[in-house]
């Protein structure tokens, strides 16, 4: 067994078990709450998943208008509704063939979307050009990004395909890479600096990958899930130079572009820094820029929506890539009108342009508030270090159990953060996820904990885990 | 070299991915539906856009099963529930009736937050799949159904390519080879292509109705022994692109072989509800499997597939579907609970639809009037269509057209003479592309070839949905007809 996979930070066998038995475990304490079985708790707050709604946050009222008023055409004569909102109704029906959201759309997406999108990405990115046939719309960005992986893997090759992948990194997409039988290459973060990445890191990642796999990408999050942080232009460009001259295409996963909290930080895209650079990389450097409509201020997980951009891509092969995509039908047209307000949200003077502000502020002010709240909460707890992030959902705090913790874990069979959130999810019916599902440095322990909920249920959800945790840490010492 | 690299002094710099070293398998897949003719069409509706005179003013897309582009319309019913689903402030709306908001709140309430816009499970929304067992149990009379074997997915085809990658293993020899019909939906092939799966093909009889041959299943199956290991029988039923309906006697004798043969079946069944002709019923593999007796029903490993982008609803934008697994093994369940979780959870505005798909309104609530109405409105309308086209092409000397007895498709033999036959062949492209091509430049009518869904060496078909509205139908159906008859005209 290649060290690679000795050293696999991503247990993958053990951390599929525990995985499995956590999510039995969550299912066993709704039924039992829905049974009346007394709990210290009445209800589980779930922050597992990047996912506001879930935990109470509202969706945007403009969105939601329009939606409704495309399902249901009529409403689009009522005058309950925003007059902007009408319009924009109006518009998306007359686009969409046979004037029903029910039709299939085109491939790519609906095309004046897809155009829409493209102008979204030119504006975002300063102007830098961005081209409609490059962009495909799919039903999440997991969707698409899952497409661009198997195009890259080579089934066939003597040696298998290998993907650098950061740690911590979201662990659906390494689970994709390994569904496709490619090899994921870590390439750690550095905690102590705030999950930075460093280049002397990828370099050793890349080498490592030697005799073991072909590395052909380089797969980076930007704002980092779990880690939050923030790429600075600075690091970007030295990634691509690095992408250029170690010949890697990268995937550039940015979904979290749109909750940038931090004071100092700021995204830049991936795209856009690539454009600045200029000739030779900004015409050679291949590059697939990932974006969805389930984060940022829409949180629309449920209507399954995202898109992929593809800068660079060899013509020939970018005709293989309409095929791959074209099976799959089309994104959900619902899905795909939601991002299309992502794009073009209300403007200065039209009606929902006053409630639009209210809802964006008050989510910006929740998401930095929260966060706020739990790195104080939880650095101020004995066996637990939060860095501060300055993006993405989530806070992902480092447990420093005491060894009797460890050992009780050991004997359960579970990996002490997964102990520690089958616990937590017990005794306190707070559920988070374990740090090993998204890869940690040997001997680390974590939990990844969703801080994008109204902010009395993070109040609560405070509450709980600082009773639990320091209850914990008094029944270990 | 770019003129630009030489400049700047950069050395050639090939691209990282390329044809040479991409995914070999992904340069097999092919999806006629929305493939090469569909491009053309796309690109002479720009043309149109922009002002190029052609013998036509709009191109009609009768290549994808898609109802409501062709202005099928949505059933009222479901497109209030999912606006007050969208929109829950609506509930206050005195127009939308009360069984629509309590279908409303009651999908909403089994969303995480409250809210459609929350991931749901990955095998989707737990109380939608009760429903869904419901349904299927009254389907199938009283046949029992448990949610925890339905799958809510992304339209039935993401449940059939998940079911075809679980099902992939082995090499060389030992390589899974899939059964699947011909001709087929091109999504099998596709998928087959992609995952690297050995394509087995079983030929419908186009002389009786495209009927399923056993005989035919075990020639297939018999030949491939040869280079593959045969592991999974995919039928499709009521049939696409042939419309024909499996017999109940049929459907026994797939299952025997299936058994006696130990294949997995996967049975696609999204048009079950697009049944035509008079003789014709629907009957699912399920119900008629567990008919069998315990000697088939425990040991016979099955997949069934139903979508809400066909039959009456035509919501194909929803991207809602499910299957239902019997027999599976537990340890492939956890494998697929696995595999679907890549995908984090099917739309959830799709899963709310089907809920209403699998729970109507009944006949004591406000809705169902209208509902029945519409309902049989649209589909009296794809049964007319369907008689009308099959009638109509049969009247062309050099077209063939079995009855259509279900789905939303016609498939007729086509006689290509040799001689254009010989042109096509010049020009390097396959005989009945040539045709489509040459209709769709001629015609503005955008057909898909049968070579893109398979058939008989030296024969040559094409799919055309039955779904334009009836008076556009008559016109485009008189279109072709009138083509048909230039073009062995100028062949002859």
């Amino acid at each position: 067994m290649s060290m690679l996979q000795e050293n696999d930070p991503y247990m993958k066998d053990m951390k599929q078990v525990e995985t499995a038995a956590l999510f039995r475990q969550i299912i066993r304490i709704m039924e039992e709450l829905r049974q009346g079985v007394k709990k210290p708790y009445k209800e589980v707050i779930d922050v597992a998943s990047g996912d506001p709604q879930k935990t109470g946050m509202k969706p945007l009222s403009f969105v939601r208008q329009i939606l409704a008023a495309c399902l249901y055409p009529q409403l689009i004569n009522d005058n309950k509704l925003p007059v902007d909102v009408r319009q924009r109704a109006q518009r998306l029906l007359g686009e969409c063939p046979g004037g029903s959201v029910g039709s299939y759309s085109a491939t790519r997406g609906m095309p004046d979307i897809v155009h829409r999108v493209s102008e979204y990405i030119s504006r975002r990115d300063g102007g830098a050009w961005s081209n409609p046939e490059n962009i495909y719309i799919s039903p999440g960005s997991q969707w698409s990004l899952a497409n661009i992986f198997q195009i890259l893997v080579n089934t066939e090759a003597s040696t298998r395909t290998g993907i650098l992948t950061p740690v911590p990194g979201y662990n659906t997409s390494i689970l994709s890479i390994k569904e496709l039988g490619a090899v994921p290459v870590p390439y750690y973060l550095d905690e102590e600096q705030g999950w930075e990445l460093h280049m002397e890191e990828l370099h050793r990642a890349l080498a490592s990958a030697k005799g073991v796999c072909n590395p052909v990408a380089l797969y980076i999050i930007n704002p980092g899930n779990p880690s939050g942080q923030v790429q600075s232009r600075q690091s970007i460009q030295e990634v691509i130079q690095f992408a250029s001259e170690k010949r890697l295409f990268i995937l550039a996963d940015e979904v979290y572009q749109d909750t940038v909290y931090g004071e100092k930080s700021e995204f830049v895209s991936y795209k856009r820094v690539l454009a600045e650079m200029g000739p030779p990389f900004s015409d050679t450097v291949e590059l697939a820029s990932f974006h969805s409509a389930s984060k940022g201020m829409l949180g629309e997980c449920g209507l399954r929506c995202g898109y992929v951009e593809l800068v660079n891509l060899d013509p020939a092969v970018m005709k293989y890539i309409y095929t791959q995509f074209s099976k799959d039908s089309c994104a959900p047209v619902l899905g795909q009108i939601a991002l299309d307000v992502m794009a073009n949200p209300p403007q200065p003077g039209d009606p929902s342009y006053p409630f639009y502000i209210e809802e964006t502020q008050h989510i910006r002010t929740t998401l930095v508030h929260n966060v706020n709240r739990a790195l104080t909460a939880f650095n101020s707890l004995p066996g637990l270090t939060c860095q501060p992030g300055e993006g993405g959902v989530f806070v992902f705090p480092r447990l420093d159990l005491p060894p009797r913790a460890i050992q009780k874990a050991k004997e359960a069979g579970l990996g002490p953060d997964t102990f520690y959130c089958v616990n937590l999810l017990e005794d306190a019916g707070v559920f988070a996820r374990p740090g090993a599902e998204y890869g940690q440095k040997e001997g680390t322990h974590h939990i990844r904990i969703c801080i994008m909920t109204p902010p009395d249920i993070m109040e609560e959800l405070l509450r709980r885990v600082t009773s639990f945790h320091t209850q914990l840490m008094k029944d270990f010492s | 070299m770019s003129q630009q690299q030489q400049q700047n002094g950069v050395s050639h710099r090939g691209k990282v991915l390329t044809l040479d070293n991409m995914n070999p398998n992904v340069k097999r897949v092919e999806y006629a539906v929305r493939g090469p003719i569909f491009l053309r069409a796309v690109e002479i509706e720009k043309e149109l856009r922009e002002g190029v005179k052609k013998p036509f003013t709009e191109v009609l897309k009768a290549n994808i099963g898609d109802a409501q582009a062709m202005g099928q319309k949505p059933l009222t019913f479901f497109r209030q529930v999912l606006a007050l689903c969208s929109y829950p402030e609506l509930m206050e709306d005195s127009k939308f009736p009360v069984d629509v908001k309590q279908r409303a709140q009651r999908i909403l309430s089994a969303c995480g937050g409250h809210s459609i816009g929350a991931y749901s499970s990955s095998q989707g929304i737990e109380c939608i799949r009760q429903d869904v067992a419901r349904y299927i149990e009254t389907r199938d009379g009283g046949t029992p159904s448990s949610p925890d074997n339905i799958f809510l997915s992304t339209g039935a085809s993401d449940a059939i390519v998940t079911m075809l990658k679980l099902l992939m293993s082995g090499e060389g020899h030992d390589r899974t080879g899939v059964m699947i019909p011909i001709p087929q939906y091109p999504l099998y092939s596709a998928a087959l292509a992609d995952l690297g799966g050995v394509q087995i093909n079983y030929y419908l009889n186009e002389d009786k109705c495209w009927a399923l041959d056993i005989a035919e299943l075990r020639r297939a199956i018999s030949a491939a022994r040869q280079n593959c290991s045969p592991r999974v029988l995919c039928i499709i039923n009521p049939g696409n692109p042939t419309g024909q309906v499996q017999t109940r006697q049929c459907i026994e004798d797939v299952i025997r072989f299936a058994k006696e043969e130990r294949l997995f079946l996967l049975a696609d069944e999204v048009y079950q509800g697009n049944v035509y002709s008079e003789g014709s019923e629907f009957h699912s593999f399920k119900k008629v499997l567990f008919e069998m007796g315990p000697e088939y029903s425990s040991t016979v490993e099955l997949a069934s597939f139903h979508s809400t982008s066909k039959c009456y609803m035509g919501e194909c934008g929803f991207r809602g579907g499910y299957m239902e697994v019997i027999n599976l093994d537990p340890m492939v369940k956890a494998q697929l609970l696995k595999l679907v979780s890549v995908r984090l959870c099917p739309p959830v505005p799709g899963q709310a639809l089907l809920d209403l798909v699998v729970n109507p309104p009944q006949p004591d609530e406000p809705s169902h009037a209208t509902f029945m109405k519409e309902k049989t409105e649209v589909l009296a309308a794809l049964a007319e269509k369907a008689r009308l086209t099959e009638q109509t092409f049969n009247t062309v000397p050099g077209i063939t057209c079995n009855p259509v007895q279900g789905a939303m498709y016609t498939f007729p033999r086509i006689t290509i003479p040799q001689k254009a036959i010989d042109k096509a062949k010049e020009l390097g492209q396959i005989p009945d592309m040539y045709y489509c091509m040459r209709l769709l430049n001629e015609e503005g009518i955008c057909l898909v070839p049968g070579s893109g869904f398979g058939q008989r060496e030296g024969t040559f078909h094409f799919r055309m949905t039955i779904l334009p509205p009836t008076e556009k139908l008559k016109i485009v159906l008189q279109r072709i007809r009138e083509f048909h008859l230039r073009f062995t005209q100028e062949f002859s």
